[in-house]
């Protein structure tokens, strides 16, 4: 019988399909401002199966689909492991939260950290900062920029870093360095939260952020050692979802 | 409810915003706690209290006070209540667990204080609290930087504090002065009561106040039961109402909750499923009506078991010997007693992680949660170390305020950790 998981985030719903431990369908949505309608029109072309739901949407949808839930934490140590089974460490910077995992061989938790409540250094955090740069997000998250004119960018607040960034467009700073200074913070954020977890020999970066080459190749920088990055990182938590018991 | 306009008055409380806040204080209660299921039938005398906090309560200690006794108020476990007990005072837990006029304590306060010291003053400030009304003294401690510096700003509004210096250590000297502390507050409330505490007092005093430990400790035991036969709410009610309840009623009517609850050990009722993850909730004390992190704790499914904290076993841990030779002699012991407590303001403080792991196997608990109010650099920093010292045992580091901003992201945080802590169990 086919599973199905809903990871419904905060910026888009995400659903997997596994049917005898294989994908079998993956689908994604933004939330928009009735992710219950969203959920309901993913769901319409679905095989028929048990669902559960995980994100910061779960208990939105639980009674509306008599569904299972399960937290963001369990369902993404349970995904990293589908993609990897040797991954004992698990990053998730998401839209807008970000948290990393520490997980035993069975996918059993064994410690996790979250953010706290702001968005500084998530997904949400660089996008804004493209946008500032007039950037798309391929050319923001490019591999090859270089901090060729040294800029700091001293907050990580999104809103005074977004206005720190205009000044320093106003004074002429290169926005290849900016945007690679950008990245350099976000990546130390979430090194710093994963080093609260333990870092073990095989790491997995998951979440939408895993798409973006230059934070990846930071972030592998500072933790000292290559990222697994699954094939669809963006969906290890609707995957996790559908796979737990 | 309106009976009480004329005393509330009197008090000085601002009456239309008194209202609001007992209005918003009865939908708490309804929402969080009448909502639960099967509570001991032993928990009415506590509902009763609830809804009668800023009525009956302050009623009866009015009516005292005009019979002569004083009121004296605390913000700390330091405190001893046996020489408060022993002038024939009125002994008030003044803390306060809800944010109410943050504004107005803004104004002698920074921004980055704890929750509890900006709500003892909003409290004050915007008048709505009936309890530092009706205290003759207000005793204080030299405990965190927080407070200290808040007293200062508090005896300037209400004239009514009294310090005592308490130690950083527990060192011979640290004793000495914590010992010269008690005799200091013993003097100053013989000459604000005009009672002579003698031997006998203190004796009848320690009685008294142990009883109401020992009552306190019964309930803790049974809830190692397994299911627990309460909620971790309703015992935590129990451990806030302690601090301004008339202490012999309070204890006989929680020995009668108590023998209620032997009953349902005996049968193996309880309040939860018999294997849901039993928490142990340590850290900064919860002033009454913080309820919200046992609230979501077990509307996650958790069975709250225990709380290592000052509205908790740091409040009825030891209890404080009953024979005195003297009147020396009983002032040692007090002073004696109040040093075994295990707070963080303490260093070093070892006592308090060995006090954890006992708690921990004695109530056989699957996972701890810290909770550290924010700006609490005592507790938040303590955490490291306990997290440290447990190992790999389930342990979760909650920060937060009264507030209800982060409520969807701790319940995400305290869902996982369940599932955590049940997945382990497997
Ligand atoms: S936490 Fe420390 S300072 Fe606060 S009430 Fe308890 S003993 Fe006193
Ligand atoms: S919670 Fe911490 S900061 Fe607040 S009063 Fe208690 S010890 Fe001080």
């Amino acid at each position: 019988m086919p599973h199905i998981g809903l990871d419904i985030g905060s910026r888009n719903i995400k659903l997997a399909v596994m049917e005898a431990g294989k994908i079998a369908t993956l689908k994604k949505e933004e939330s928009g401002f009735d992710p219950l309608e969203r959920c309901r029109n993913l769901l319409a072309s679905c095989p028929v199966g048990p669902i559960t739901a995980t994100g910061y949407g779960r208990h939105l949808v639980e009674k509306t689909f008599s569904c299972g839930t399960v937290s963001e934490i369990s369902a993404f140590a349970r995904g990293a492991l589908f993609f990897d089974p040797s991954v004992r460490t698990v990053i998730d910077v998401g839209g807008q939260d970000s948290k990393a995992i520490r997980v035993d061989g069975a996918g059993r938790v064994m410690a996790f950290e979250m953010n706290d409540k702001c968005a500084a250094g998530t997904g949400k955090f660089l996008e804004i900062m493209a946008r500032a740069l007039e950037m798309t997000i391929d050319e923001f998250g490019d591999r090859g920029h270089r901090n060729e004119s040294r800029v700091r960018i001293s907050s990580l607040c999104t809103v005074f870093a977004e206005s720190e960034v205009i000044s320093l467009i106003g004074r002429g700073a290169d926005r290849r360095s900016i945007a690679y200074a950008l990245h350099e913070m976000a990546a130390e954020r979430a090194s710093s939260l994963v080093s609260r977890v333990g870092v073990a020999p095989t790491v997995m970066l998951a979440g939408g952020c895993a798409r973006n080459p230059l934070f990846t190749a930071l972030l592998a920088e500072k933790l000292a050692r290559p990222l697994v990055v699954g094939e669809f990182p963006e969906f290890a938590g609707a995957i996790g979802a559908a796979l737990v018991e | 409810m309106s009976n009480y306009d004329q005393m509330w008055k009197e008090l000085g409380l601002d009456l239309p915003n008194h209202e609001g806040l007992l209005k918003f204080l009865g939908e708490a209660y309804q929402g969080i706690y009448l909502t639960q299921k099967n509570r001991p039938a032993g928990m009415g005398y506590f509902d009763f209290v609830i809804s009668e906090v800023h009525g009956l309560r302050i009623k009866e200690i009015v009516d005292a006070r005009k019979a002569g006794k004083k009121g004296i108020g605390t913000f700390c476990v330091y405190v001893p209540e046996e020489l408060v007990l022993a002038a024939n005072g009125i002994y008030i837990g003044l803390c306060a667990g809800a944010e109410v006029g943050t504004p107005q304590a803004e104004q002698y306060l920074p921004r980055n204080t704890c929750a509890l010291i900006k709500a003892f003053f909003g409290f004050k400030l915007a008048n709505l609290c009936p309890y530092g009304e009706v205290t003759d003294l207000i005793v204080g401690e030299t405990t965190c930087d927080g407070k200290k510096k808040a007293y200062e700003a508090f005896n300037d509004i209400t004239g009514k504090m009294h310090i005592m210096d308490l130690p950083n250590t527990k060192s011979a000297e640290g004793r000495k002065l914590w010992r010269a502390e008690v005799a200091r507050l013993k003097d100053k409330l013989e000459e604000l009561t005009g009672v002579k505490i003698t031997p006998e007092k203190l004796a009848e005093a320690t009685k008294i106040v142990n009883d109401k430990r020992r009552a306190l400790q019964r309930l803790a035991a049974l809830r190692a039961a397994d299911p627990t036969p309460i909620s971790g709410l309703d015992a935590l009610l129990i451990n806030q109402i302690a601090f301004y309840d008339d202490p012999i009623r309070f204890t006989d009517m929680l020995n009668k909750l108590c023998d209620e609850l032997d009953g349902r050990v005996k049968e193996k009722v309880g309040v939860v499923p018999a294997g849901a993850p039993r928490v142990l909730v340590s850290g900064s004390p919860m002033a009454i009506p913080n309820w919200k992190l046992h609230h979501l704790l077990e509307t996650s499914g958790a069975a709250v078991v225990g709380e290592e904290s000052c509205v908790g076993a740091r409040n009825y841990r030891a209890l404080t010997p009953e024979k005195f030779a003297g009147l020396d002699d009983a002032l040692d012991k007090i002073a004696e007693r109040y040093l075994t407590i295990d707070c963080a303001c303490f260093t070093p403080n070892d006592e308090r992680i060995e006090n954890i792991v006992k708690m921990r196997d004695e109530l056989k608990v699957d996972g701890i949660v810290h909770y550290a109010l924010q700006f609490c650099t005592l507790y938040t920093s303590e955490s490291f170390k306990v997290a440290k010292e447990l190992k790999e045992f389930p342990f979760l580091r909650v920060e937060t305020d009264y507030t209800m901003e982060d409520a969807g992201q701790l319940k995400t945080r305290i869902e996982a950790f369940l599932e955590m802590v049940r997945n382990r169990r497997k």
